[in-house]
């Protein structure tokens, strides 16, 4: 079952990029759809089915060379199967949504025939990102970490006739090609230390890691160390961190319905799944975990900031995405990786609906997509606004404070609120217990980021579809509801987003003894009973519960499970038993956020344009996005450019070019010459070279006495 | 007596003039077959004191082959040189270098 899952979309893609002609351009992109959606059917089947037990299925052999061995398997645990749902859902869906937006397109000719080739790239890169969530192996997983690359850039440069989408596929492909140097850096530091990369050995050398030094660029270095950070490079590429995040925003040129695939819910939540994956190295690593913490705190707060002004609906929600992705980091770094997990699923709901929610309104609004010419919009497209409000209920954060009021009894009990709510709530309290001063910065900022996401979010919502219609008047009034294929997964993930959290908070983020269960994470008997008594008296004194928790996670290697958690790290519990105060400033973070975005928007609409106009020098800083472009034109494309083109003109131009012409032109007519000027054509200058060649060689014969 | 440095000394000098026949005659192309002549002859000379003197008939045998394919050699240059009388009208060496590169 999980073969024909991991293969459905390929072969989807196959038959709808190679066989569209046999089978027809409809035929063959509802093939791809089908698939998809039998792929989906099955992942929620082994989802739903999972004991937690890991499994390994084989399905060939891939690489064998010397001590390196490796199989062509998928390694099935909790982690994979998180994974295989957001894929393929998410995936499916967008198939679906694809069938309406992509109908028309004026990028293309009428007799062009683009859609087959997009459903097949959307089929591949499915396909891609499967092989590396279900990866039993770095190689593997690097296989499938390529091959999401190489769709992502097909898909954004897909409409190739305009120059800004294939310069923005080269930069994702480039700035991702930082990225994986890291990563292959990484499984080269991992196949150097354990002979190994198949992902049971590795982790189980995590401990010896930590114990191991490691020369790396003349210095010696902690293996656990350099390994993870190395890997957490890679993950910065894919997910659009801090200083390789400049590549998101841009990659929204591509269609819309690829946006909510690729950069939003699963691509880009890759780097995310390689630290979960990761965790038995990255529980050995504490400093380099530190690093994830502050660079995953630093880019939520970053991208917020940026999210506050830009005006093109997209990139408002590219920005979101990177900030939110920024969340996971955190909470992978302080170690409550499936907390991080949590919002990546919940995250995938949500994102991938407010970005197909704006691809609606933009198909609606004739491919408008500057925010300052909509406007009151709820009217002309309601699905579309309710699902978007949806969308944004969730990335804002609402639900009702864990302090007030929860579901269930237990003792974590399930707080009320949209998907977003839970998870971000999650990440924000795991935060503040890590209790370091990192942390705490990441607390801080996490929330901050809270507030300006709030503020965005329902910024891009006023603008959109509240007060009056502004730009185009011919626009608005053609302005059009989107069709049921597109309608239909939209309300899928309206549905994953109200109750994805409540569904399944248990599991990623309650009680010690439920989560590990999820995980599959082995539990002795013996402390089980530890840990119920410890249960009773929690709330008063945190310190006992912790102690009682740590018992539970002992005694268990790396390896076993799908996540490993270090026997002294107790950041889940210490984030259950946080104070209220914590655990309700996200939502006092949200109501701020979109009280100020109401007062800005909503109320006294002309605010906004004389703050810009007060705080210019503030407004620019963040309208061109902290200037990263600039400063990287500035410190590498300029010089890349120089060297290229002193290459190109000097080296390439000049030296080879010039080396050959100088042969072809130069120096070989001149020995033509010379030797034409030998060849009379009279028969007795050859009969007296002949001769003197005889000559010559019997008297040399006869010096070195060839005879003897 | 007569030994066989004397039929050497002959052969040698018979071949030195064929040769030079070949590459210092300018005027004429007869004069190149005769050339070829001379030094098949001086082979021949060879062959036939070296026979003698080891005692052998094989060489002699040898000789009367040479003068088969010299015969035959010498036919066909005549013959090719009547032609390129026909065509060139004339049969100086110094307007054959049509070979000229």
């Amino acid at each position: 079952m999980e073969t024909i899952l991991l293969f459905a979309p390929l072969v989807g893609a196959l038959i709808c990029g190679f066989g569209w002609k046999v089978l027809g351009e409809t035929a063959a992109t509802w093939v791809a759809t089908g698939l998809l959606f039998l792929a989906a059917l099955l992942s929620w089947i082994v989802f739903l089915s999972f004991d937690g037990e890991t499994q390994q299925i084989q399905i060939l052999r891939f690489i064998e060379s010397g001590s390196l061995s490796t199989d062509w398997s998928i390694r099935l645990d909790r982690l994979t199967a998180i994974m295989l749902i957001v894929v393929t859902t998410v995936s499916s869906l967008v198939h679906l949504y694809s069938m309406g937006y992509m109908a028309h397109d004026e990028n293309f000719r009428e007799d062009e025939s683009y859609r087959p080739r997009f459903f097949a790239y959307l089929s591949f890169f499915t396909f891609a990102m499967l092989m590396l969530v279900t990866a039993d192996n770095l190689v593997q997983m690097f296989f499938g970490w390529e091959g999401v690359g190489l769709a992502s850039y097909l898909l954004i440069g897909f409409y190739y006739r305009k120059p800004s989408a294939n310069a923005a596929a080269m930069k994702a492909f480039i700035v991702n090609r930082v990225g994986d140097f890291g990563f292959a850096l990484g499984i080269f530091a991992l196949f150097f230390l354990t002979d190994s990369i198949r992902f049971d050995d590795i982790f189980m050398a995590g401990p010896d890691l930590a114990a191991t030094e490691l020369t790396f660029l003349w210095q010696s270095w902690n293996a656990a160390e350099l390994v993870a950070f190395l890997l957490f490079v890679g993950a910065m590429g894919k997910s659009a961190q801090l200083f390789l995040h400049t590549w998101l925003p841009d990659a929204m040129e591509g269609p819309t319905p690829v946006s909510a695939l690729i950069h939003a819910a699963t691509m880009v939540t890759a780097g995310v799944f390689l630290i979960c994956r990761m965790s038995p190295i990255m529980e050995f690593a504490p400093n380099a975990t530190t690093f994830v913490v502050f660079l995953g705190a630093s880019t939520a707060f970053f991208a917020a900031t940026v999210g506050l002004v830009q005006n093109d609906i997209k990139r408002v929600i590219a920005y979101s995405t990177c900030s939110q992705l920024g969340y996971m980091f955190v909470a992978a770094g302080v170690g409550v990786y499936s907390a991080a997990m949590f919002h990546l699923f919940t995250h995938a709901f949500f994102k991938a609906m407010l970005f197909l929610g704006a691809g609606s309104v933009i198909h609606g609004m004739h491919h408008e997509q500057d925010m300052r010419n909509y406007g009151g919009l709820r009217h002309k497209m309601p699905y579309t606004f309710w699902a978007m409000m949806i969308g944004t209920l969730a990335i804002t954060g609402v639900g009702v404070p864990a302090a007030l009021f929860t579901l269930g009894g237990g003792e974590v009990g399930t707080p009320l609120g949209f998907a977003g709510f839970l998870s971000k709530d999650a990440i924000v309290e795991s935060a503040w217990a890590k209790g370091t001063q990192i942390s705490s910065y990441a607390f801080w900022l996490l929330i901050a980021s809270a507030v300006l996401t709030s503020f965005y979010s329902w910024r891009l919502m006023f603008l959109t579809f509240y007060g009056a219609p502004r730009g185009d008047r011919h626009t608005h009034e053609h302005a059009h509801e989107s069709p049921a294929t597109m309608l239909v997964p939209l309300g899928v993930l309206a549905l994953g987003s109200i109750f994805a959290g409540m569904i399944w908070f248990q599991s990623f983020f309650g009680e010690h003894d439920n989560v590990n269960r999820f995980y599959g994470v082995p539990v002795h008997a013996e402390e089980t009973g530890g840990d119920a008594a410890g249960a009773e008296d929690h709330g008063e004194d945190a310190a006992t519960t912790t102690a009682e928790g740590d018992a539970v996670v002992a005694g268990w290697t790396p390896g076993q499970g799908a996540v490993y958690t270090h026997p002294d790290n107790h950041v889940m519990d210490d984030a259950h038993h946080a104070p209220k105060w914590v655990k309700t400033s996200p939502f006092i973070a949200m109501l701020l956020g979109l009280a100020v975005s109401w007062w800005f928007y909503i109320r006294n609409p002309a605010l906004p344009a004389a703050l810009a106009k007060n705080q210019r020098p503030l407004y620019l800083f963040l309208l061109n996005k902290w200037y990263f472009d600039e400063i990287y034109g500035f410190l590498f494309i300029r010089p890349a450019m120089w060297l290229g083109r002193f290459l190109w003109k000097r080296g390439d131009g000049s030296t080879i070019d010039g080396a050959l012409n100088g042969v072809a032109m130069g120096i070989v007519p001149f020995f033509t010459r010379l030797a034409g000027r030998a060849q009379s054509g009279y028969i007795f200058t050859y009969v007296i070279w002949m001769v003197v060649g005889i000559a010559v060689l019997i008297t040399w014969m006869t010096i070195a006495g060839g005879a003897g | 007596m007569i030994g066989l440095e004397h039929y050497l000394t002959v052969a040698a000098a018979l071949f030195v003039i064929g040769i030079f026949g070949l590459f210092l005659n300018r005027k004429n192309v007869i004069i190149l077959l005769m050339s070829i002549e001379l030094i098949l002859l001086a082979v021949n000379i060879n062959l036939v004191a070296f026979s003698a003197f080891l005692g052998d008939l094989t060489g002699q045998v040898f000789t009367l082959f040479v003068l088969t394919v010299a015969a035959a050699e010498a036919a066909i240059g005549l013959a090719i040189l009547v032609c390129f009388f026909r065509t060139r009208g004339s049969i100086d060496v110094e307007d054959a270098n049509v070979m000229k590169g």
